[in-house]
This record gives C-alpha cells, sequence and structure tokens, in this order.
C-alpha cells in the first residue's frame, strides 16, 4: 500500500485538564479530500491545529511525507490553511493579502503578480488586486482567503469551517467551487465542519469524530448507509434508532415483532441497536400491510417529500415519503431487510457517552 | 429639535470655559500691557533661556515617551495573552492603580526614594554599592514623567491589541513568516493607532508638565512649564506667558493632527 501523505500516530491532547483528543490515529492520502465531521468540541478543530503546527500534541507524532514534521513550526510547513473567520490582514488591500506569502519567500515581482491574477481568475475574482479587504463580502473575503493560501502552493490545504458564516445559497455555491479548485489544483484537502451535507457533498473520505475519538471513517456513501453506531447514525442524517434483539443470524426482533434483515455474526439473543433511516420506512394504508401498524401523529410538508412521525410498536418513527397521510390515518409499516441497519450496543465508555448524548 | 436643546449645556460648558478662555491667551499672546498687537511674546521663545527650556522640555518628553513606549509595548503583547484567558483584568487594574492617588503624592513619593539620603541610597549602601545621585536631575525628572504616565501608554495599546485577531497572527505564520517577519509586518502595523494615541497621551502632558520638574529637579531645572508657570504667578506677566503658550500650543496641535489621522476609532480616547 502506498504511503499516506499525512499521518497522525496516538495523538493525544488536552486543555485545562480536559482530554481533547485521546490516542488518535489517522491517515490521509495524497489528493484526498478528507472531512473532519463532528459536533462542537469533538476534537476537529484541534486536531486540524495541529496539522497546521498552531498545536503541538501533548503525545504523539505527526508524519508529513515519511517525515516526522511534530515540533516544526506553522511557517516551516507545505501546508496553508484557510481560517474559519477569513483571517485577512486588515492593513492591506487584496493584492498585499495575497502577495504575503510569496514576498516572505522572496519570489521575484513578476512571479507574483502572475501569481496573483492566476489565483483571483481561480477564485473568480479577477480584477480586485486594488480593492479593500473591508469592501468585500463575507464570501468574496472567504474566496480571497484561499487564494491567499493556495498561490504558496502547498501540498495541502486545511480548510476550519471556510463556510460556517455564509447564507445557505451561498454555501452550496461555494461547495461545488472547492470541489473544481481541489480537482484544478491536484492537492490534498483537509476540511472541518460540522455541516453532514457539506461532508457528504464534497468529501472523498469523511471522519466523523465525537469527544476526541474517530467514530467511524469512510467514503460517504459507507458513512451514510453504514453508520457504524448509533452516534454516526444519528449525526449523518435522520435516523430512527430503535433498540432491537438479535434472534439468530439474519432476524431480529424490534417493537416485538420478528422481521428478516441481511446482518449477521452478532450471535443469539443479543441486544443491539437498530438504524432505519425515514426514507426507508415504507408506509401503506392498509394496516393488516406490513410488520407493525401504527397511527400517524404529525404530518409536515419539506419541499421534496412529507415528513411524518407515527406511533408504532411504542416507538415514534421518523418517517419521509413523497405520499401524504393525514395525521390520525391508520398505516401499516415496512422495512425492506437491505434497509434495516444492526449495530453493537455500545460497549466503550466513550461510546457510551456519546449516545447518552446523542 | 429637542436633541439639539439637550446640547446646549454642553455648549454653554464649551464656549465658556474653553474657547473663550483659548481666545483669551490668543489675545494675551498677541498683544502687550497696553492692548497693542505684538509678536514680542511668541518671540521672546527666542531668547537663549527660553530656547533651552523648550529643548530641554522636548528631550525629557520624547526619553519618557520613549521609555513608556518600550516598557508598554511588551506589556501590551502579554495582557493581550492574558485576556484570552479572562486574567488580564487584575494586571491592568494593578497599572491604572496609582492613577487613584493625586498626582503631587506620587511625585512626592518619588522625591523620597530619590533623595541623597532617599530610600534607593539607602538601599544601595546596605547592599554596599557606590550611591547614585539623581535628585535634582534630569534622570529624576524622567523617572518622575515615566511614572505618572506610563498607564497613559499602556491603555490606548492594550485596547488596539486585544482588537487584533489571533487567526490574523497565525495567518502570517501559516504563510510562512517568522516570528519577527510577522511582527514587523502584521502586529505593529496593526497596533499604529494604540502607539500614536499613547504617544500623544504621553508626550503632551510631559512636554508641559512644570509640577514634576519643580518637585524632582528641585526648582534647578527650568521646562518650559516652569517658564510659562512663573511668567503667570511671580511676575505676573500674562502677556508673556500666554505668548509663550501659544507656541506649546503649536506642539499640541500637532499630535492632535497625528491621532485624528491615525487613531480612527479612538482608542486613545478610550480610558
Amino acid at each position: 500500500m502506498q504511503e499516506p501523505l499525512i499521518r497522525l500516530q496516538n495523538i493525544s491532547q488536552s486543555f485545562d485538564g480536559s482530554i481533547v483528543l485521546d490516542d488518535l490515529n489517522l491517515n490521509i492520502r495524497e489528493n484526498e479530500f478528507l472531512t473532519l465531521l463532528g459536533p462542537s468540541g469533538c476534537g476537529k478543530s484541534t486536531t486540524l491545529r495541529i496539522l497546521g503546527g498552531f498545536v503541538t500534541p501533548d503525545k504523539g507524532k505527526v508524519f508529513f511525507d515519511g517525515k516526522d514534521i511534530t515540533s516544526l513550526p506553522p511557517n516551516k510547513r507545505q501546508l496553508n490553511t484557510v481560517f474559519q473567520k477569513y483571517a485577512l490582514f486588515p492593513h492591506m488591500n487584496i493584492e498585499e493579502n495575497i502577495a504575503f506569502g510569496l514576498k516572505i519567500k522572496r519570489k521575484s515581482k513578476d512571479y507574483i503578480r502572475d501569481k496573483i491574477r492566476y489565483a483571483l481568475k481561480l477564485v473568480n475574482l479577477d480584477g480586485y488586486e486594488k480593492r479593500e479587504v473591508t469592501a468585500l463580502s463575507g464570501g468574496q473575503q472567504q474566496r480571497i482567503a484561499i487564494a491567499r493560501a493556495i498561490v504558496n502552493e502547498p501540498r495541502v490545504l486545511l480548510l476550519d469551517e471556510p463556510l460556517g458564516a455564509l447564507d445557505l445559497k451561498l454555501r452550496q455555491d461555494m461547495q461545488y467551487e472547492l470541489i473544481r479548485l481541489k480537482n484544478e489544483l491536484g492537492i490534498t484537502f483537509v476540511y472541518v465542519t460540522h455541516d453532514q451535507e457539506e461532508a457528504l457533498t464534497m468529501s472523498d473520505t469523511i471522519v466523523v469524530m465525537n469527544q476526541g475519538y474517530i467514530q467511524q471513517m469512510g467514503t460517504p456513501e459507507n458513512i451514510y448507509n453504514e453508520p457504524e453506531n448509533a452516534f454516526v447514525a444519528d449525526f449523518i442524517g435522520d435516523s430512527n434508532i430503535i433498540d432491537g434483539l438479535m434472534i439468530e443470524d439474519y432476524a431480529v426482533q424490534i417493537c416485538g415483532q420478528k422481521i428478516r434483515c441481511v446482518d449477521a455474526g452478532f450471535g443469539t439473543n443479543k441486544p443491539v441497536d437498530v438504524v432505519i433511516r425515514p426514507e426507508d420506512v415504507e408506509l401503506s394504508t392498509n394496516p393488516e400491510n406490513g410488520f407493525l401498524t401504527g397511527r400517524v401523529t404529525s404530518l409536515i410538508f419539506k419541499g421534496v417529500h412529507y415528513e411524518m412521525e407515527v406511533m408504532a410498536g411504542g416507538f415514534e418513527w421518523l418517517v419521509q415519503s413523497t405520499l401524504c397521510y393525514p395525521v390520525g390515518a391508520e398505516v401499516g409499516i415496512q422495512v425492506k431487510p437491505e434497509n434495516i441497519q444492526i449495530m453493537n450496543k455500545p460497549e466503550f465508555a466513550d461510546e457510551k457517552a456519546v449516545s447518552v448524548d446523542a | 429639535m429637542r436633541k439639539q436643546l439637550a446640547a446646549g449645556p454642553y455648549l454653554l460648558w464649551m464656549t465658556g470655559f474653553i474657547v473663550i478662555p483659548l481666545l483669551l491667551v490668543l489675545y494675551y499672546g498677541l498683544t502687550n500691557e497696553a492692548g497693542a498687537f505684538t509678536l514680542e511674546n511668541v518671540l521672546n521663545i527666542t531668547e537663549p533661556q527660553r530656547l533651552a527650556a523648550l529643548g530641554r522640555s522636548l528631550k525629557l518628553s520624547l526619553i519618557c515617551t520613549g521609555i513608556c513606549l518600550l516598557l508598554s509595548y511588551p506589556l501590551a503583547m502579554i495582557l493581550k495573552g492574558m485576556s484570552k484567558a479572562g486574567r488580564s483584568g487584575l494586571m491592568i487594574f494593578i497599572f491604572i492603580l496609582p492613577m487613584w492617588m493625586n498626582a503631587l503624592l506620587r511625585t512626592m513619593a518619588w522625591q523620597v526614594i530619590l533623595n541623597r539620603n532617599g530610600l534607593l541610597n539607602t538601599l544601595l549602601s546596605t547592599l554596599g554599592l557606590p550611591t547614585v545621585n539623581i535628585i535634582n536631575t534630569n534622570t529624576a525628572i524622567v523617572f518622575g514623567m515615566v511614572y505618572n504616565y506610563l498607564p497613559f501608554m499602556v491603555l490606548p495599546l492594550y485596547n488596539v491589541m486585544v482588537k487584533i485577531n489571533d487567526d490574523v497572527i497565525d495567518a502570517a505564520s501559516d504563510l510562512g513568516a517568522t516570528w519577527l517577519q510577522t511582527f514587523i509586518h502584521v502586529l505593529l502595523p496593526l497596533s499604529v493607532p494604540g502607539i500614536i494615541s499613547g504617544i500623544t497621551m504621553v508626550f503632551v502632558p510631559a512636554l508641559t508638565t512644570f509640577v514634576i520638574s519643580d518637585i524632582l529637579g528641585g526648582g534647578m531645572i527650568l521646562l518650559i512649564g516652569n517658564v510659562i508657570n512663573q511668567e503667570f504667578t511671580f511676575t505676573a506677566n500674562w502677556n508673556l506667558g500666554s505668548g509663550l503658550s501659544l507656541i506649546l500650543m503649536i506642539f499640541i496641535l500637532f499630535s492632535m493632527f497625528l491621532i485624528a489621522k491615525y487613531d480612527k476609532e479612538g482608542n486613545g480616547t478610550a480610558i
């Protein structure tokens, strides 16, 4: 296997006595769009700051291209950061901001001028050289922050919730922009966000984090379809997480009913968490049709689909469907075996804390 | 309309206690005792003794301002770091604390410390070190000035420093700048408004003081403030005193001009 570009090895970090990262191991491949996803306080920003060199971890090592860079200061690293609140230099105009890193490296005037023009074109802000930072909107400032980072030709671009302060429409546009940028530049992006939609849209790899631990790492499809624990299932999209009993391979009991599933290897009569996505719950007007009967308790129109809550078998099911079932209607509930995701109950203290939290 | 009425008392105050006195100084400064127009009072500054006093004032207040800046800048940086942890309050309080005491009292305390048989020399001789003769010298006056005016430098610098986003400092280092480069290209330019305010707030009172030089100079070292004071109180020559004041005003106006130009957010007045 190819040696990863960045390797975080047994990283631990605590601030003022509270543990932020606990024995974290993470590999980042070259040209990968990797997203660190998690709620605030999960350690994702600290991980990024360790990569950038702003925080030296209490324990563990950071390898870049096979070399130990754990104690290398930020100005000696081949990474550049795009900060959450842009962090442009307010006393410089756009051109001077972008040129900062190149001037430090004593590049020639011509080189700097060409680079600035190229970078501004790349972020769709040609001709903005002489503008003042304060004259730009949030979205434009964000693009300048990206331009300022990429002119230095970093091998890795670190992005700390760069779209957090933008409005929804702009955020969606910028997501496509970032994917395009990543492809044009052909470098590695490490992206930090708490927005699961952002993570699913842009990433090659998503690392779901909580309370200093990596909960799951995989492709967006993998994370969404096969969440490994209740925290991941709950954090990525909406889910119904139901207490279940694994009776035997390919058969699970929920809400007192035995149904077929595609999972095996959990043992017999073992308590498990069962995750069913709301769009995978199928309703029918005939209460006989399905393994459970329930009553619709609420109905909301969401645009693409209706969102309903159905009381059935002592559990409130969240259901998303393009078909509308009025409040009070008797419905049958059906779920295809391949849409049932079985997970072990949390065993470790950290996972337990997670599920209580969620 | 009602809002304009509310400004009335202040306008009255400003006219009565600021504008009219200034005009009076201007009138006295540009007339002789008979009330006829003359530039004699203003030009009196060219007399060697006067020039020496003005020169000494400029020299000592510049030295004082320089020392205050060198002491305050690192302090303001430390306070910025502490304010992140919410611990800067007490430090600032301690630095402002002397301002609760009368300025005269503070200066006299320095007299006790710097006297020939004062605290400093007692301490030095106890340690077996040679004693120093500081009282009634320029050095003593600078000591007094720095002590009295230091808070006026610390506060505007601190105000401007806490407003500088830490991410901006990190960004500079992220883009390859060393600590020194970050300081020169980012931190220093961003703190210019505070530096200018601080310089003005220290330089102007130091330039015009006569109390500090009186007490710590033992009446032997004349600053321009002492000269003007003498004209008003001892010689009772208001015309000459006002004329010399006008010269000082030129320096003060220049400082104000600097503030207006660089300190648009009013950090210097935020005390």
